[in-house]
């Protein structure tokens, strides 16, 4: 029997930062995953990473990541989600030295 | 130091103009990332977990004050103010920007340095002993050699689409510091009938299938030794396993061919080999010692060192871990620790790499080191100089004083950088050390090796850690495997598992038990922590880390 389909969000890294980024609902892409399209259908998770895979010159590896509902929006189902969202934990760097930013 | 020549700086410009229109072609568009992924490795540049990651080459771990400069403007010009040393004497820079890169390897060249090499399936920067050319035992200084293979394997034409990446080590002394044995080729120089020549060991590597390496050769004569390099690794790109990248390291075709069958083959191609080798790579070799010529060691009273040893024991205790002897009785070679209790292992700022870089010009006959350890050294240094250059230390958090103990840990980056990593390592690393600081017991501890590695790949060596930390993902929880009794050094060995892993809050409680289990089980405080491992093996050990399952057995 196939696995039951878990809930995703479609992350990728920015081509020229090579930071964490994660695909919204209105096609924008956030530094944040709270502000990340959580799909719940597999279909149209294929679609949503299809859609990101198509922008060659902007993101580099994008795939889909579980993530569950939260009450700020995606929240990591895995740790090494949760340090891709955070940042290193020895120094205070990346996501965590910038305050959020809009993406294009 | 090697200076480059006039074909390397052209060589050199010429591959970074390539690079950096290849990165505006990557931007505009024209290259996919499929297609761009080789381009930039070829050039050091990953894409790790949070942003990019520039590699660059330390050959055989030898630096000028003008290159550790450089090293540290790009880190305070293009990343964040840092720079980390690892485990096969290269720095990585852990946030340049894509447009960025070009202008970096731009500076590097300025001083003679590139990051060429430093990933893919080619040979990668030749690593050498970090106190060759100064220690005491050795019977030559290995880097001409390995500066000669440098040139010898960069952009060779027969090596640049091998079954998997290559690694050389090379060490001038018996005392083994490089790992030889872990290396896909390990070379000891030794002399017979006054021909110096190499040992020839093959097929050592660790990762998911670790193994000590073999002895090809006990001996290949220096004018004899490229082309029967050439041989060797001809005959595993020819041979070696491209079906299965886990397969594919010369460790495992020694392994399912047997040492003899190899050395047969390579044997067979030298003969085929030698004859293009006219002579030239000898006469190369000579041109390069002289590059390599030992400074005119000063001669001056050892007085005032004596008298801050016997006085100040900061001094002495800093003198007693960190200083190894020199082949010259009024020097001694520093190391100069980049293991601050609770910092991360490894990681300099460009101010202390500044630092490092006037004491070596002031001090140390322009010369720098990175240790395949993750530490810095200064490999001649006048005995009356030491005063001045630990108080200069002190003044930039470099003179902890903890060389070979326990919180002297190799640790790669883990999952707090890298995007292979299946665990952290770099946090277990700080708690450690912060740990045994507190409880005031390294120095009664004495020499005792942590390693440890983030994921199977082993860039943190645990296997041939006195204690082996490996770090994995355990149903999505991190969860660290422990190995006892492992030796990077001419006595070789891959630990033993212990047991069952331990979550990250237990791990530093393990050690802990580890570590006490030594102390009761030592016949002496001189009997270090390996040979008290050798003599009681794992029964108390495992007694100590698992009583449950002690009790239900007795």
């Amino acid at each position: 029997m196939a696995r039951a389909f878990t809930p995703k969000v479609v992350t990728a890294n920015d081509l020229l930062e090579g930071d964490v980024i994660y695909q919204t609902e209105d096609d924008r892409w956030s530094r944040d995953l709270s502000e990340a399209e959580l799909i719940t259908d597999e279909a149209h998770a294929q679609v949503r990473l299809l859609d990101a895979s198509r922008q060659v010159n902007k993101i580099v590896g994008a795939y889909l990541a579980d993530a569950v509902a939260g009450e700020n929006g995606p929240e990591p189902t895995h740790f090494r989600e949760d340090f891709r969202r955070t940042g290193p934990s020895n120094y205070a760097h990346g996501k965590q030295e910038t305050s959020t930013q809009p993406r294009a | 130091m090697y200076r480059y020549s006039e074909f390397d700086h052209e060589f050199l410009a010429e591959r970074n103009a390539q690079f950096r229109a290849q990165v505006e072609r990557r931007i505009d568009g024209s290259l996919t990332e499929d297609e761009f992924k080789p381009l930039r490795l070829m050039n050091g540049l990953y894409l790790q977990l949070h942003a990019y990651m520039l590699r660059v080459a330390i050959p055989y771990g030898t630096l000028s004050s003008a290159q550790m400069r450089q090293l540290a403007l790009l880190a305070e010009k293009w990343d964040k103010g840092y720079g980390h040393f690892t485990t096969r004497q290269n720095i990585q820079y852990n946030w340049p920007k894509l447009n960025d890169v070009p202008d970096m390897l731009d500076a590097l060249a300025e001083v003679g340095m590139h990051a060429i090499q430093t990933s893919g399936n080619t040979i990668r920067n030749v690593t050498a002993d970090h106190f060759a050319g100064a220690a005491a035992d050795e019977i030559a200084d290995p880097r001409p050699y390995a500066e000669l293979l440098r040139q010898w394997s960069t952009d060779h034409p027969e090596f640049q689409f091998m079954p998997r990446k290559f690694k050389i080590a090379i060490t001038g002394s018996e005392n083994d510091r490089a790992v030889i044995k872990a290396h896909d080729i390990g070379l000891q120089l030794v002399e017979r009938d006054g021909v110096l020549g190499a040992r020839v060991i093959v097929g050592g590597g660790l990762g998911r299938t670790p193994m000590i390496g073999k002895e090809l050769s006990e001996f290949v004569a220096f004018d004899d030794l490229l082309a029967y390099l050439e041989a060797t690794v001809s005959v595993w790109n020819q041979i070696g396993r491209r079906d299965n990248k886990y397969k594919a390291r010369i460790k495992i075709t020694v392994h399912e061919h047997g040492i003899d069958a190899i050395r047969a083959k390579v044997n067979e191609r030298f003969l085929q080999v030698r004859p293009q080798f006219k002579g030239a790579d000898m006469n190369l070799l000579e041109e390069i010692k002289g590059h390599f010529a030992p400074p005119a060691f000063r001669d001056a009273s050892v007085a005032s060192f004596e008298s801050a040893y016997t006085n100040d024991p900061v001094f002495r205790s800093w003198v007693d871990t960190n200083i190894a002897p020199h082949k010259n009785a009024d020097h001694a070679i520093v190391t100069i620790s980049i293991k601050k209790h609770g910092a991360t292992p490894g990681d300099a700022t460009a101010e202390q790499m500044r630092v490092m870089a006037d004491l070596a010009e002031e001090f140390a006959y322009d010369e720098l080191r990175i240790s395949h350890e993750q530490n810095v050294i200064l490999p001649h240094v006048h005995k009356s100089d030491l005063p001045a250059i630990h108080a200069k230390l002190k003044e930039h958090e470099l003179a902890t004083a903890n060389i070979g103990l326990i919180s002297d840990i190799i640790a790669c980056p883990g999952m707090d950088y890298c995007a292979l990593a299946t665990a952290r390592s770099i946090p277990v690393a700080q708690e450690i050390a912060t740990r045994f600081e507190d409880l005031k017991l390294e120095h009664d501890i004495g020499h005792l090796k942590i390693k440890i590695s983030g994921c199977i790949n082993a860039c943190g060596h645990h296997h041939v850690g006195h204690i082996g930390i490996l770090g994995l993902d355990r149903a999505g929880v991190e969860n660290y495997q422990i190995t006892l009794g492992g030796d990077g050094t001419e006595t070789a060995a891959i630990g033993d598992r212990t047991g069952p892993g331990f979550a990250y809050d237990e791990i530093v409680p393990a050690v802990e038990r580890i570590v006490d289990t030594y102390l009761e089980q030592r016949d002496s405080p001189e009997e270090e922590f390996l040979q008290t491992y050798r003599r009681v093996g794992m029964a108390p050990f495992k007694a100590a880390l698992y009583p449950e399952a002690h009790a239900n057995a007795a």
